[in-house]
């Protein structure tokens, strides 16, 4: 119970986009296309728990004073070696991800995560809550994909990146009808701050209406 | 001529923030007055600059003939922690005033994508040396151009203090980030 409460506060509770801002570049950057943006949700994934559990395994002979440069040296390896298989196996995604897969090296939330749970906790929590922020970073950057290739182009395609072949393109309403805007830069900056702002409105009226009913049951305690 | 396209583009066209979305993060974070976005553009200038020339340098004369290419990413980022760490203490030892004015932004852009994408950029794109000078210094001036550009309209935002409540803070940055970009698009046809 204790291990899924990891999970999922660093995937809502500890969300890297819409609580932290942290990483906001590769974010922005490969949401435009829904393929795009699960293949980046699931490197970013794969170098957050290799680089969380290394650092969780050596954080006992790790020097305090140079864990900063050993972090990433280790965070620059593991990149390297995803990097290299993704270039190997999934050429063409490796493509049109472009420089900001070697540039999740200076991703913040890696940084983060190594800095704040990893060098503090065991091998097993930390896998768990890099799992959390790893699904938490997929959740926002696909969501926010969706919503702006639905939008933009009018359908939602998938590419197999490992054979380069279209899985499904699904026409959800005719493609002179969508806005080309929201499948640009532009339109990232758009929909990242609606989402921030829906979020937000939701958040607050959550934690509302709890402080109303907390407000409402101090005096019926009373009563009694 | 060709230079001076490169200019252009990686200035106005592509510029590195709206177009390329490298530096979000330090976009957001020192945008709030015009004085920080400047002095965060002159050391995101000075940083690229140097650190594009020493990894462009290690990458042809060491790592190239020794075939070590696979190590780009690994050397590029220690050579970009070394850097700002050296610049730090040197100018708080030796220029004490530049110290006082960029001190708190050195620190910063070690995790300023900026620097490493230029840095990257440099070897995948294949530039000639005097291309890679070009490009290294035109990419930070459109970060800084555009950082100070959004710090204004952001200072009057914020004296204005009638942004709706969900939307203060980072969601009405990102949307006004949008409309500066889409302005930025028109200048697409100068190429």
């Amino acid at each position: 119970m204790k291990k899924l409460r990891i999970v999922l506060d660093g995937m809502i509770k500890n969300n890297s986009t819409f609580v932290l801002l942290l990483g906001l570049c590769s974010i922005l950057a490969s949401s435009s296309t829904f393929s795009s943006a699960v293949g980046m949700g699931v490197a970013v994934t794969l170098v957050l728990i290799f680089t969380n559990v290394i650092i969780s395994l050596i954080r006992k002979i790790t020097p305090n004073d140079i864990r900063i440069p050993v972090f990433i040296v280790i965070i620059a390896a593991m990149v390297t070696i995803i990097q290299m298989l993704m270039k190997a196996f999934t050429p063409e995604l490796a493509l049109t991800l472009g420089v900001f897969l070697p540039l999740i090296v200076v991703n913040c939330i890696i940084m983060a995560r190594a800095e704040v749970f990893a060098s503090k906790n065991n091998p097993f929590d930390s896998f768990l809550d890099a799992l959390g922020i790893g699904l938490g970073y997929i959740l926002s950057i696909v969501a926010l994909s969706l919503l702006r290739e639905i939008l933009g182009t009018g359908a939602l395609r998938f590419v197999d990146p490992f054979t380069n072949s279209e899985l499904f393109n699904i026409t959800i309403f005719p493609s002179q009808y969508a806005i080309p805007l929201f499948a640009q830069n532009t339109g990232a900056f758009l929909m990242l701050g609606l989402m921030l702002a829906t979020i937000n409105a939701i958040t607050a009226a959550v934690s509302a209406r709890k402080a109303k009913k907390q407000a409402a049951a101090i005096p019926t305690k009373g009563g009694n | 001529m060709e230079l001076i396209i490169l200019i252009i583009s990686s200035v106005l066209v592509s510029n590195i923030v709206l177009v390329r979305f490298l530096g979000i993060c330090p976009f957001l974070g020192v945008s709030k007055n015009t004085k920080n976005a400047l002095g965060m553009g002159m050391a995101a200038i000075f940083v690229v600059f140097f650190s594009s020339l020493l990894s462009y340098g290690l990458y042809y004369l060491v790592l190239a003939p020794l075939k070590l290419e696979y190590l780009a990413l690994l050397s590029f980022i220690l050579i970009i922690a070394a850097f700002v760490q050296f610049v730090e203490m040197f100018f708080k030892k030796f220029i004490p005033a530049l110290y006082k004015a960029l001190g708190i932004y050195l620190p910063l852009i070690t995790t300023n994508c900026v620097v490493l994408g230029v840095a990257l950029e440099n070897i995948s794109n294949g530039f000639t040396f005097w291309e890679m000078l070009v490009y290294s210094i035109s990419v930070p001036i459109g970060f800084t151009l555009v950082l100070v550009l959004f710090s204004v309209i952001r200072e009057r935002l914020d004296s204005l203090n009638k942004v709706p409540g969900p939307l203060k803070g980072t969601a009405i940055a990102l949307i006004v980030t949008a409309l500066l970009a889409l302005a930025f698009t028109s200048f697409a046809g100068l190429i």
